[in-house]
């Protein structure tokens, strides 16, 4: 959907142009939901390099977002780092906590990768959560400071301008890197990884690098989601947030990369809408697992593939 | 001195919880190729339903035996109406992740409506609620009881698997489901069987654990991962694998927790690590 095609591009582009145009007019409360909904799509964009393009399915997102989210809360709240040293830091760490577990897990294949990740990540929560004279342990990090330049962050819908630049660099990065040779060696892998290996090409290295930067991307989101709260706890870094990650891009359409940020779109705003009317929200993720599995295997953007596939075919009749 | 032996008895009764837990989805594992995400809140709804049982009953045995079994119905219902369909191979491990996530959302948001957001503990028959005195030291008589039904439960699982026509048939199934297929061997039953068994020994570890741990909201997202971290080092699949990495687990938590509680997750990072970095499939786990 989103794999080249100026058409793609363009819809894409008009898209985020309308949505930046439209959210200072739209109620302060849509505009925070959209914020939200803008980090996660970035964290579920990088999982998706990793599930969608790669085929190799993380449950340990939550570890780099999370290494991201205190890197930022410790560095600004203990030592008073400005905002570049602090962003780039983070991001480093992220990424080296990604290069250590990808050299374990990468090791790994199938399901095996995907328990693995997961129990890499639970060390990390666990740490967040027992590693008290670092982290402050179940109480968090309080006190985050957004960050100065020169605009004034504190309001939402500059902080929503903020993010949606964020946001469009981590897009076009990604798109780039999809549309790649690196990115099409990465299908290749997806698709016969023994014929890739036959022809030639370090299928280890593809992955440890798809691997450490789905996990940098992973760390962007964590650096935003901290300076977005103010506060980071160790629920931000536990399964529920890889798990959801998941779902965004299994629900959204896989090796789409816009498909996993709308993806993160309907989830963010559908749990805060049902939340005003009724408590059972797990219910309802729960349930949306099971109805996109056996109903939506294509994700949402599959359902429009479908549909200009039967334009397609229509045309042709005439 | 006192200190090793009284940790290495708490490990060692730790590690026979974790196997009750993690040999299940090592079967489930072997013969289906499921990885049930739902592993851990079986375990809570075994120690939930527990709970339940004791209070209005009075009986524990009966607890033990009812929740269980629900559990394991449970567990039938969601392979023959979930799972099954999603058919077999690699295509539909991911598939069948999710759809174990959502039950686990479903389970874990049901306790709560039902039970309540408390933590609870399944109320232990006052003859396992007393510590036996051996030279100064203290042992805890529920620990042995913990200790002994895991290694009953892996004896007489050693034994179906080994000894009996049902138990090669899962064999036959999880070296190769194909061929076992080919053979006439009904594998829908045998998988709906295992999975049923799988549940039950989670439901049954949760009882049992429910008296010693307690059960809360968010027990089956932090004991989920042991059960993997038990099946990554032992590898999948296999008996003694289960086995060997419960001890294994039991052991580094209860250590790590004693000697460096703040870096406690982190020892069970090592043997994984290390373990993979020698044979990526665990101990005992073929490729």
């Amino acid at each position: 959907m989103f794999s080249g095609r100026p058409r793609a591009v363009f819809t894409v582009l008009l898209v985020l142009v309308v949505l930046a145009a439209v959210t200072p007019f739209l109620p302060e409360y849509v505009c925070i939901l959209l914020i939200q909904a803008l980090i996660f799509g970035i964290l579920a964009m990088g999982l998706d390099l990793l599930l969608g393009y790669t085929g190799l399915p993380s449950l340990g997102q939550a570890a780099y977002f999370g290494v991201g989210a205190y890197a930022v809360a410790i560095l600004t709240t203990r030592y008073e780092f400005g905002f570049f040293p602090t962003v780039v830091l983070a991001i480093l760490l992220s990424a080296a906590v990604a290069a250590i577990f990808g050299l374990i897990a990468i090791r790994a294949k199938g399901v095996y990768f995907l328990m693995l990740t997961l129990a890499l990540a639970m060390v990390v929560w666990g740490l967040a959560w027992r590693w008290t004279s670092l982290t402050d342990g179940d109480n968090g990090i309080t006190g985050i400071p957004r960050p100065e330049l020169g605009f004034d962050l504190n309001s939402y819908i500059n902080l929503f301008y903020f993010i949606l630049f964020v946001f469009v660099l981590c897009l076009g990065a990604l798109y780039v890197l999809v549309n790649s040779p690196f990115g099409r060696t990465l299908v290749g892998i997806r698709e016969r990884e023994e014929r890739m290996q036959m022809l030639g090409y370090n299928v280890w290295l593809h992955k440890y690098l798809a691997f450490i930067f789905s996990g940098i991307f992973a760390g962007i989101a964590g650096v935003l989601w901290a300076y977005y709260k103010n506060f980071v706890t160790p629920d931000d870094l536990f399964i529920d947030v890889s798990v959801e990650a998941l779902l965004m891009v299994a629900l959204g359409g896989p090796a789409t990369l816009v498909g996993a940020t709308i993806g993160a779109g309907v989830i963010v705003f559908l749990r805060n809408y049902v939340s005003i009317y009724y408590s059972g929200w797990p219910y309802i993720l729960g349930a949306m697992y099971i109805f996109t599995i056996l109903y939506l295997p294509e994700g949402l953007m599959g359902i429009a593939r479908r549909f200009r596939r039967r334009a397609e075919t229509e045309k042709l009749d005439e | 001195m006192s200190f090793w032996i009284e940790q290495t008895f708490a490990g060692l009764s730790y590690g026979g919880l974790l196997f009750l837990l993690a040999s299940g989805l090592s079967l489930i594992f072997g013969v289906m190729r499921i990885i049930n995400m739902a592993h851990g809140s079986y375990f809570i709804l075994g120690a939930y339903i527990g709970v339940t049982v004791v209070e209005v009953t009075g009986s524990w045995l009966l607890a033990l035996l009812l929740a269980s079994l629900a559990v394991a119905i449970l567990g039938i219902f969601m392979h023959r109406f979930f799972l099954r369909v999603l058919g077999h191979g690699v295509a539909a491990e991911l598939p069948q992740v999710m759809i174990t996530v959502g039950f686990l959302f479903i389970i874990q948001q049901a306790s709560i409506d039902i039970w309540g957001g408390d933590p609870m503990i399944v109320k232990v028959p006052s003859y396992l609620d007393w510590s036996m005195e051996i030279g100064g030291i203290f042992f805890p008589v529920y620990r042995i009881f913990m200790l002994v039904v895991a290694c009953v439960m892996a004896v007489t699982l050693w034994l179906g698997l080994e000894k009996t026509r049902a138990g090669a048939m899962v064999r036959a199934s999880v070296d190769d489901s194909e061929m076992t297929r080919g053979l006439g061997i009904n594998t829908e039953r045998l998988s709906m069987a295992i999975f049923g068994l799988g549940a039950f020994l989670a439901g049954l570890g949760g009882v049992i654990g429910g008296g010693f741990i307690g059960v809360y909201p968010g027990l089956d997202f932090q004991i989920l991962p042991l059960a993997f971290a038990v099946v990554i080092i032992g590898g999948l699949g296999t008996l003694r694998g289960a086995a060997l990495g419960s001890l294994i687990v039991g052991l580094m938590d209860t250590f790590g927790k004693a000697l460096f509680p703040e870096l406690s997750y982190f020892t069970l990072f090592a043997p994984m690590a290390i373990v993979l970095a020698i044979k990526p499939t665990g101990l005992f786990g073929r490729a």
